[in-house]
């Protein structure tokens, strides 16, 4: 049914039409509206059946969420930020036990310093864990990515990470179809666990392995991540079938056939970066993009086939490996081993710093006539930076360098530490 | 595509405002994206919140920078934000207010816009009448609705009920069509 819906609702409603057993919450923005609103939907009787349990703490979250698929229920929990810091542990333990928990990560900042507002740090920071994560552009490729996470997590007996911007998705009201309970009972049938804690069947889930087993073990988590390469697109082309609409996949292109210069970049801002491709391509420029879906598994090949014909790549990414640039950057480097491409990292968007269509087009013309550096910090305020830089040059006591920033930028409000 | 800014406080509704606008443009299947700004949100704080309505998929997630309208919820406003920051030449200006253009010091930038574009509304004083509490956002909604003539004011009404069911809806709505008349709607 086509809904104006907040991309928060609409998430927790397709949560429901998922049937879960098991939900675990703890709120933390910009993630809160969306267990708020599956905690409505349990209260209203909508999804029956669902056990929603408020815990202390995202460890906890996590925690009961692992417990709940051990024991053989379809279990959920969404966090966000420093949440997903602070279960790092139990992220690890879900992928490494190989249990299809279902997260949403509505994606924000991690501090210091502290900011509430959309980068892509925090997935970033477990995107070596074992789960698969899968980066939404839309509202409804959040709803249908949901809706896909289930399928392919217990297809694979592997976690899933629903990724969709913080604030810019999860606050946004715009159009979205939300599916039917029936057409969604058809693409995902109840949940056939591979191992389950049963009382009438005892056995341990968990054992301690030493150096004899573990590289096995790991490498079984990796061969399960291959596999997902092959599932995302059979479960896409499924979904696609099923519901008459493309969403998910490995990764998409737009106009980048026969581009010269292809932007990469990951959820959201792909539909800036369309609409900056198509005033360019107007103009006479060959560009195009290409939106990765599934960061991880990596899309190696996909990938390599899609951007390899360019001439440049730019990878707009909202995450910053301080010391190196960009972590998209360098995944999309390994596709293209052996091929003669300059790839540029433009970090763009940390801590919800706007990502306007001029600043783009400006970078992507840069990157045309090879006049862009390697690594570059879209629309950064060089005036503050370097007045930081000569403080702390100069001076031993220079301060705490947020405090020292903030007050460069509104000079009314006190001077810098002496 | 038309883009709408709305500045108000925090705590005053200028989410629900966007999201309401966004509804209403829905209900006569147009796309729309409503969104709060990316600032601080405390109650008191100026805060911003943005509608686009276009008849295509709108992909852009840009905040908007040149807005074809702007409604203001809270006129003190204008001593601390430049509400008319980027508005397009022939924009709107809705501003919640019992005061004339003269008396609250902006007759010389509404005489930039084209006659009639610039426009102050007592929202809140309507809304205390029909609601019995100062809810401006119905009111300057059934206002936007007639100086812009972007949507139905029976689409701004079905999107209010849909917001707030039954009596708070109603007296809402009563507040909406009484701007809405108010201010030139026919």
């Amino acid at each position: 049914m086509l809904k104006q819906i907040e991309g928060s609702r609409a998430v927790a409603e397709a949560i429901a039409l998922c049937r879960p057993e098991v939900v675990c919450a703890y709120p933390i923005t910009p993630q809160t509206h969306i267990v708020e609103g599956v905690s409505e939907l349990v209260k209203a009787g909508t999804l029956k059946n669902c056990e929603f349990i408020n815990v202390e703490s995202e460890f906890a979250a996590l925690s009961v969420a692992i417990g709940a698929s051990a024991a053989g229920a379809r279990a959920y929990t969404a966090t966000a930020s420093q949440g997903l810091l602070y279960m790092a542990e139990a992220v690890y333990n879900a992928a490494g036990l190989g249990l299809p928990i279902v997260m949403t990560i509505g994606n924000r900042a991690i501090g210091a310093p502290i900011n509430i507002w959309n980068d892509h740090t925090d997935s970033m920071a477990v995107r070596d864990s074992g789960w698969i994560q899968l980066f939404a552009e839309t509202n409804q490729e959040a709803v249908d990515l949901h809706i896909q996470a289930f399928r392919l997590a217990e297809l694979l007996s592997c976690p899933v990470m629903v990724c969709m911007d913080g604030f810019i998705l999860t606050h946004a009201y715009e159009r979205v179809d939300v599916p039917d309970q029936a057409a969604v009972d058809a693409f995902l049938p109840p949940f056939e666990p591979v191992q389950v804690l049963d009382p009438a069947n005892p056995y341990s889930i968990g054992a301690m392995v030493g150096p004899d087993a573990f590289s096995e073990v790991r490498y079984l988590a990796h061969h399960k991540q291959l596999e997902a390469l092959e599932k995302i697109p059979e479960i896409a082309a499924g979904f696609e079938a099923a519901f008459g609409r493309a969403s998910g996949g490995l990764l998409s292109g737009y106009r980048s056939e026969d581009a010269r210069t292809i932007v990469v970049a990951l959820g959201s801002v792909n539909g800036t970066i369309k609409e900056t491709v198509d005033a360019m391509r107007a103009d006479g420029h060959s560009i195009g993009s290409v939106s990765i879906c599934a960061f991880r598994p990596f899309p190696l090949v996909a990938l390599r086939d899609a951007i390899r014909h360019a001439k440049r790549i730019v990878c707009v990414e909202k995450s910053l490996a301080p010391g190196l640039g960009g972590i998209v950057a360098s995944n999309v480097r390994m596709a293209l081993r052996g091929v003669d491409h300059r790839v540029y990292t433009v970090i763009a968007g940390l801590g919800g710093r706007p990502i306007p269509r001029a600043s783009l087009r400006d970078v992507f013309e840069r990157a045309e006539t090879g006049g862009l550096d390697d690594v570059t910090f879209l629309d950064l305020n060089w005036r503050v930076v370097n007045e930081q830089l000569v403080r702390a040059r100069d001076v031993r006591h220079s301060g705490p360098i947020a405090e020292n920033v903030l007050k460069a930028l509104n000079p009314g409000r006190g001077a810098a530490a002496k | 595509m038309i883009e709408i800014r709305i500045h108000g406080r925090g705590g005053q509704g200028v989410v629900t405002g966007a999201e309401l606008l966004s509804v209403a443009a829905f209900d006569e299947g147009r796309h729309a994206q409503a969104f709060p700004s990316f600032g601080s949100e405390r109650m008191g704080a100026p805060v911003v919140s943005f509608c686009r309505i276009d008849d295509r998929e709108i992909r852009l997630r840009e905040p908007i920078q040149e807005p074809d309208a702007v409604i203001v919820q809270d006129p003190t406003l204008f001593h601390s934000v430049d509400v008319f920051s980027g508005l397009k030449k022939d924009g709107y200006v809705l501003i919640n207010s019992t005061r004339s253009l003269n008396d609250l010091g902006i007759a010389e930038v509404a005489r930039r816009f084209p006659k009639g574009h610039v426009r102050a509304v007592g929202a809140t004083e309507i809304a205390v009448k029909h609601v019995g509490r100062p809810v401006p956002n119905a009111a300057l909604l059934g206002s936007f609705a007639a100086i812009t003539g972007q949507l139905k004011l029976e689409s701004v009404e079905k999107a209010i009920m849909g917001k707030f069911p039954g009596a708070i809806g109603k007296a809402n709505v009563a507040a909406a069509r009484e701007a809405y008349a108010l201010t030139g709607g026919k």
